[in-house]
């Protein structure tokens, strides 16, 4: 009973988190039914998250880029040029592989810098901004493939970020078992930092959950981690392109929640005139902002250029849009302040998976646009409801 | 039949982790001046919510009984339309708009299905003449006019909609001695023409002075009505009513006054105002030693504000000239880190615009001017900031159910506590102060006091911006009158008087 009583609260205090991981799973449990099983197949999920892969990365960088109450435009066709880039750095001049993502993350970055450096100097609106970026970088790859149109990319392992899998130890009966061992590391890596925060948290005798529900917790967790290793291990196991997405969620949820820097991302999005008298260099953050967006951005281009094993003329077109809507209905808030990257990213897969069963299912493209709309009305609905109702 | 205007009967309202009022009953006089009081949290803001319909009917339980009707108010439009007109503390007016589009905004004159902009203007003029606004010119932006004017011109928006009770959520708290003098004047004037008011407030003397009843409330409960016929109102049986406890000397004395040598100076501080195209501090000359409080006075609009922000690292980059010293070195501040890293601390007037983050939390909002001691390795250790979060919501005595509370969800005075609490938390050898008390109840502002001295007492200095005269005389060592962005005047603690400072700050 009190186990019951404490879920109760949990869920209440937590809904609109929750809310959107019952979300996925009413989604996902949905189109299996529809196409008798074949949305959950191994083969699918696989298909499925590296899709998602480069909206993912952009939506990462898309989040912080809301909460601090801007907006950036350019990032589908800054992916788009430097995917280009990339495609002529790897087959022109013959660069290696390493060389050439690092170059374009560089220049990512650096063209993140550029934009922050209008929005915070000039004082141009972050919309203005990055819609003249937008334009330019349209422009840009539009010239850089003039000559050649589409850039095909004979590097397989350059291909390989974008539709390679991680290799296997041994093989056995079609499980990819390296991929199991990675999701035992991770359930084992989960498990033994909870523990620590909660002991950390018991020292300073504050209230952690009651044992059972502790337990209850961990093990639902663990499954989950367990049900998708396992699923994923059934086809060719993790894909590089998962890889990178959990890297960069890793540093940016670690990043946004545990450090200075972080905090203050949300205090600037929270009042920035509140931050800069607390002795926050807003401008600075603004900054560092919009220059990791950008370089997400650059790592969007070389995911999405390695998976098509090319570069193409209209590469990035729209990008923008799939990574802001991933972001409001992973419950970024537009007034700013408020969101988490991990939210986002299960945005991001709500959004993709709508997509993907809904191809399944063989729905008209048409309605697949006007069920995607209604689904992000729905879920910013959800959010500012939920978030009027919250304490 | 019925003498009272308003019923409010056991009125009960919950917040998540919170009952904000519990069975309140509340009656109010057909014609009256009703005010209400209470401690910082004690729900008078709530209460009012409910009456105006900003919590609608099934969001609290209890009756609202209006002229022996009972009301279900499903918001504010309805509430208005039964003849009730709130005006919030922070004002609700549109800046960049005119006078008269203010005043009918939401309720637009109209000829046929356009504006009758003419009409609009005229009845604009009529309604401003009656809050005695007669020299103030109804195309006059809001922006240009002071906050008395805009406060007077909220009223004329309520009386334009034809209002039969007025509420008034601390009208006078962020106006000076003169405008809070004009409003407390219109408010008994709008009673001879028979509109009841209830007046928030949390400076008694003016309660005193206008009241003729006062209802108190503690903890979201009914403590008492007091009514004035009956003599049953004195300063000290509100503040009994209030606290539950009493206080003889509002300004806690302190014993030990042995200042040390100057910590802060400037010297021929100029500061100029980009935007307004104008100087706004003139050459001013200030200091203040370890263990002072220095109190500095001035009229609205005299630069005290601006000075304080010059020194604080200057974040609204006025074009700065003159020295400043911080215990005898000279110092440069491009930012407000900069200040901080020298020891400085403010802590704003405003503390929801610029001193807040509304959104955060308690102990977020604690923490961010000094999340660097919470920090190893550049990761915050979030058990230590709940930690030192609590000590402050304890010593400081902030009122919510745990630091985890949204600080936007705090009443007024616990929010000025938490702004307090962020500030002390970066242990500041000067402690800058802009109104620290405003919107903050006697019990509370006691508490500030005696936390003032027993913070000089350590060695720290405490330079306090007010406007309320009270405070400047009952609490500095020294007081520095600004007048025009110069220091009109320096007195000691022990020559100063209410009138000396007045003559200085309107010279
Ligand atoms: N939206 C809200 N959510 C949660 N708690 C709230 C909310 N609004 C008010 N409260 C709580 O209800 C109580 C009463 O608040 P209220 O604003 O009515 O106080 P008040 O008497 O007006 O105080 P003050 O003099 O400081 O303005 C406080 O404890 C406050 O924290
Ligand atoms: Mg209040």
């Amino acid at each position: 009973m009190g186990v019951l009583n404490e879920a109760k609260r949990l869920m209440k205090k937590n809904i609109r988190e929750y809310g959107m991981y019952i979300a996925l799973v009413v989604i996902m449990l949905t189109f299996s039914i529809a196409t008798d099983g074949l949305f959950m197949s191994s083969r699918n999920i696989s298909n499925l998250i590296n899709q998602t892969g480069y909206i993912a990365v952009l939506a990462v960088g898309m989040t912080l880029i809301l909460i601090i109450r801007h907006i950036d435009l350019s990032v589908g066709f800054v992916a788009g040029f430097l995917g280009a880039v990339a495609a002529i750095l790897l087959t022109k001049t013959g660069a290696p592989v390493w060389a050439t993502i690092m170059i374009v993350l560089a220049s990512g970055a650096l063209i993140g810098a550029i934009i922050g450096f209008l929005v915070t100097r000039m004082g141009i609106p972050s919309f203005v901004a990055t819609l003249a970026g937008m334009l330019v970088f349209r422009g840009a790859l539009l010239r850089v493939t003039s000559g050649t149109g589409t850039i095909i990319i004979p590097d397989k392992s350059f291909n390989a970020i974008g539709n390679g899998f991680i290799p296997d130890i041994v093989h056995i009966n079609g499980i990819h078992t390296l991929t199991l061992i990675i999701g035992v590391i991770a359930i084992g890596l989960y498990i033994w930092s909870e523990l620590n925060s909660r002991r950390d948290k018991l020292k300073y005798n504050f209230e952690v959950l009651s044992t059972l529900m502790f337990a209850i917790k961990l093990l639902f967790v663990s499954a989950v981690i367990a049900y998708i290793t396992w699923t994923l291990s059934g086809y060719n196991g993790l894909s590089w392109t998962v890889i990178v997405v959990i890297i960069v969620v890793l540093i940016y949820n670690f990043v946004t929640n545990k450090t200075v820097l972080g905090r203050h991302i949300y205090a600037v999005g929270g009042n920035p005139d509140a931050a800069k008298l607390s002795g926050i260099n807003v401008n600075r953050i603004t900054l560092i902002v919009f220059s990791s967006m950008s370089m997400l951005a650059a790592l969007s281009g070389i995911l999405f250029t390695a998976r098509l094993q090319s570069a193409t003329t209209t590469a990035g077109t729209l990008f923008e849009l799939d990574a802001i809507a991933a972001a409001y209905v992973g419950g970024v808030s537009a007034a700013g302040g408020v969101g988490k990257v991990t939210g986002s990213i299960i945005g991001a897969f709500v959004m993709a998976s709508l997509i993907n069963g809904m191809n399944l299912m063989g729905v008209d493209i048409s309605y697949q646009y006007i069920i995607r709309g209604a689904v992000l009305v729905a879920a910013v609905i959800f959010d500012v409801k939920t978030r009027n109702k919250r304490s | 039949m019925n003498k009272n205007i308003l019923e409010m009967r056991n009125i009960t309202k919950t917040f998540p982790g919170v009952k904000a009022l519990d069975n309140v009953n509340f009656q109010v006089e057909k014609g009256e001046i009703h005010c209400l009081v209470g401690e910082n949290g004690a729900g008078k803001s709530t209460l009012m919510k409910v009456l105006s319909g900003v919590y609608p009917h099934g969001e609290y339980s209890g009756d609202i009984v209006l002229n022996g009707e009972v009301q279900k108010f499903q918001g504010i439009s309805d509430s208005e339309k039964a003849g009730i007109a709130i005006i919030y503390q922070e004002l609700a007016l549109i800046p960049e708009l005119p006078v008269y589009e203010n005043i009918f905004l939401g309720h637009e004159l109209t000829k046929g299905k356009m504006i009758d902009w003419n009409e609009t203007i005229k009845r604009a003029g009529e309604m401003l003449k009656k809050v005695k606004l007669n020299n103030v010119n109804p195309a006059t932006k809001i922006k240009d006019l002071g906050v008395g004017k805009q406060q007077l011109v909220e009223i004329a928006k309520a009386l334009s909609k034809d209002v039969k009770l007025l509420i008034l959520d601390e009208p006078t708290a962020a106006l000076n001695e003169d405008d809070s003098q004009n409003l407390l004047m219109l408010l008994r004037e709008l009673k001879e023409q028979g509109v009841t008011s209830i007046m928030i407030s949390h400076k008694l003397k003016e309660v005193l002075a206008i009241a003729d009843t006062v209802t108190v409330l503690r903890d979201g409960q009914t403590i008492c009505s007091l009514s004035a016929v009956k003599g049953e109102i004195s300063e000290s049986i509100i503040i009994k009513h209030m606290v539950g406890r009493e206080i003889d000397n509002i300004f806690p004395s302190r014993d030990k006054k042995d200042f040390g040598d100057i910590v802060l100076e400037v010297r021929d501080w100029h500061a100029y105002n980009p935007e307004l195209g104008r100087d706004i501090l003139n050459g001013l000359d200030f200091n203040v030693r370890k263990g002072e409080i220095v109190g500095i006075a001035g009229l609205m609009g005299a630069g005290r504000t601006e000075l304080a922000h010059s020194i604080f690292g200057n974040p609204a980059d006025y074009k700065i000239k003159g020295d400043l010293f911080v215990m005898g070195q000279k110092k440069k501040f491009k930012n407000p880190n900069d200040a901080i890293k020298a020891g400085i601390a403010y802590v704003t007037e405003d503390r929801k615009g610029n001193g807040l983050i509304l959104i955060d939390d308690i102990k977020q909002n604690i923490t961010i001017a000094n999340l660097k001691s919470l920090t190893k390795q550049g990761i915050v250790n979030s058990n230590e900031e709940i930690k030192a979060a609590n000590h402050y919501k304890s010593s400081l005595n902030i009122k919510a159910p745990s630091v985890e509370q949204k600080v936007g969800n705090l009443s007024g005075g616990n929010q000025q506590k938490v702004s307090l609490g962020k500030w002390l938390f970066v242990s500041p050898k000067v402690l800058i102060l802009d109104e620290p008390t405003r919107g903050i109840d006697v019990g509370a502002k006691f508490e500030i006091y005696t936390l003032m001295n027993k913070l000089v007492d350590q060695g720290m200095s405490i330079i306090m911006i007010s406007s309320e005269l009270p405070e400047i005389l009952g609490m500095s060592d020294r007081i520095y009158v600004v007048s025009g962005g110069k220091i009109a005047g320096e007195l000691l603690s022990t020559e100063a008087t209410q009138e000396k400072i007045m003559e200085m700050a309107t010279n």
